[in-house]
């Protein structure tokens, strides 16, 4: 759009391609770090890796939004329209996540449950028509 | 921040035929407002996708690990973790700059460039959708993932893997089977002489390589074989010892065509046990996201194709709108980079 000139916008093109590079580049050296590719024995706790790969993953996101595609230099009803309706998406993924969990914790009660034994103790009707039986 | 002469431009191209009131909305063209829109909810579609996922994950103890499914690059190169799938990253994010550069050309009217940017654009989306298909043929192929099958497996208990030696020890019986061309030759090639069920065997098939063990007296049945562990490069993993929920390792026992379960031996009570294959959702979940992406990859290279041959013929120099057609379908495809930053992050990543 018309705010940069046609100098400053092909800079911009410039600093965007080395800045997603880079973020990539990092993205990928603190998984393959964190799992202990790089550094014999060395580990990081994914309770590090995680935020942090998805907080880049999010600025490589922000950064393709409102620079490439110029949501920056839209009337910010525009913006408003396109950008807050994800904010559902928040909710989504905490009722999901939950609901996954909770599947996980459940089966996870099943295999203990099967694996104690049971004392199973016949009805006596039952008994009482075997004995006859006999 | 204003967009004054953007705004005047625009009041002076845009038709407003398509915009009756006289005023447009948000200061921008029906066309690339409901391109917008279109592009939202697409990526409601995309995050439902993602979302299904997650609940999919956090649902089991245990998941593979990415940098052990995608390991592989092509020209031979192995245990090369993300490598492959960061150059295809790489291939878009410069697809996607072009793409940009394209755009910046049609704000000025230049023909020439608009052109010579799109084409580039074109050639990474198709480079692109080449490296996937690669990808895509390896786990098919190569590693045995498929929509209803995961050899990335988990496990719920501590164990070791056995060799063959001592499954011999434990009471197995070694038999070869042929995989692939069997015709049916009743040639039986089992070395131990207890080869009590004649099982039909190619005598010249190519694959005859497969070793199962059976426990004596047993039917020749799926479930009463069992096998050593093997990578799928026919590596054996003998001895190997795993601990509990240790996600990663994968179940071979293959000749490139069929992928059974492993035999290991409990750390609980010493038994032989087949290894579990890993979440069936992994493979069904990683094709159908990632083929969706693809699909829209697919899709753009062909729009982009279209409004690349309009470029040329010069229907949007007479538009005069500084090629808004350029910028619509340039939004759509920032969008398909968006989406791979998540899939990356989704699938690669975490």
């Amino acid at each position: 759009m018309g705010h940069l000139t046609y100098e400053e916008s092909k800079k911009l093109v410039v600093k965007g391609l080395i800045l997603l590079a880079i973020v990539t580049l990092v993205e990928v050296a603190i998984a393959l770090l964190g799992n202990g590719h790089l550094i014999e024995g060395f580990r990081l706790s994914r309770i590090i890796m995680y935020p942090l790969m998805i907080g880049l993953s999010l600025y490589k996101a922000y950064f393709i939004v409102y620079e490439f595609m110029h949501m920056r230099y839209e009337v910010k009803g525009l913006a408003m329209s396109v950008l807050l309706p994800t904010l559902l998406l928040v909710w989504a993924i905490i009722a999901f996540f939950h609901e996954g969990n909770s599947w996980n914790e459940r089966r996870q009660l099943i295999l203990e449950k099967n694996k104690k034994e049971i004392g199973y103790v016949a009805p006596p009707e039952e008994q009482y028509e075997e004995t006859e039986l006999i | 921040m204003a967009t004054d002469t953007a705004l005047h431009e625009e009041d002076v191209h845009t038709g407003s035929d398509a915009w009756s009131g006289g005023k447009q909305p948000f200061k921008a063209s029906y066309g690339k407002l409901m391109m917008w829109y279109f592009l939202l909810s697409d990526a409601f579609t995309f995050a439902g996708f993602l979302i299904a996922y997650g609940a999919m994950r956090f649902s089991m103890p245990t998941w593979p690990v990415p940098d052990y499914v995608f390991s592989t690059a092509p020209f031979g190169i192995h245990n090369a973790p993300l490598i492959f799938v960061t150059f295809m990253t790489f291939v878009l994010i410069i697809s996607s700059v072009t793409m940009v550069r394209a755009v910046q050309e049609g704000h000025r009217e230049n023909k020439r460039g608009v052109i010579f940017w799109m084409f580039l654009t074109i050639l990474g989306g198709a480079t692109f959708l080449g490296c996937q298909a690669w990808e895509w043929t390896t786990l098919i192929k190569g590693e045995g993932v498929s929509v209803t099958k995961n050899p990335f497996s988990n496990h719920f208990e501590g164990g070791t893997y056995v060799s063959a030696d001592e499954l011999k020890a434990a009471g197995f019986i070694e038999k070869d089977i042929a995989h692939g061309g069997d015709h049916g030759h009743g040639d039986d090639h089992g070395d131990a002489a207890h080869g009590d069920d004649g099982h039909g065997e190619g005598d010249h098939a190519h694959k005859v390589n497969t070793h199962y063990y059976l426990a004596p007296g047993t039917a020749d049945i799926p479930e009463n074989r069992y096998y050593t562990k093997m990578d799928h490069y026919g590596k054996e993993f003998a001895g190997e010892s795993f601990e509990s929920n240790t996600p990663y390792l994968i179940t071979y026992h293959s000749d490139g065509s069929i992928y059974e379960n492993g035999a290991y031996r409990s750390d609980e009570d010493g038994q032989i046990r087949k290894e579990e294959f890993g979440p069936k959702a992994f493979g069904a979940l990683f094709f159908f996201i990632t083929g969706f992406h693809g699909f829209h990859v697919l899709s753009g290279v062909a729009f982009l194709l279209i409004i690349l041959v309009n470029v040329a013929s010069g229907l949007y120099v007479k538009r005069k709108n500084g090629y808004e057609m350029v910028e619509k379908i340039g939004l759509y495809w920032h969008f398909v980079d968006l989406v791979w930053v998540f899939v990356f992050l989704v699938f690669y990543l975490l």
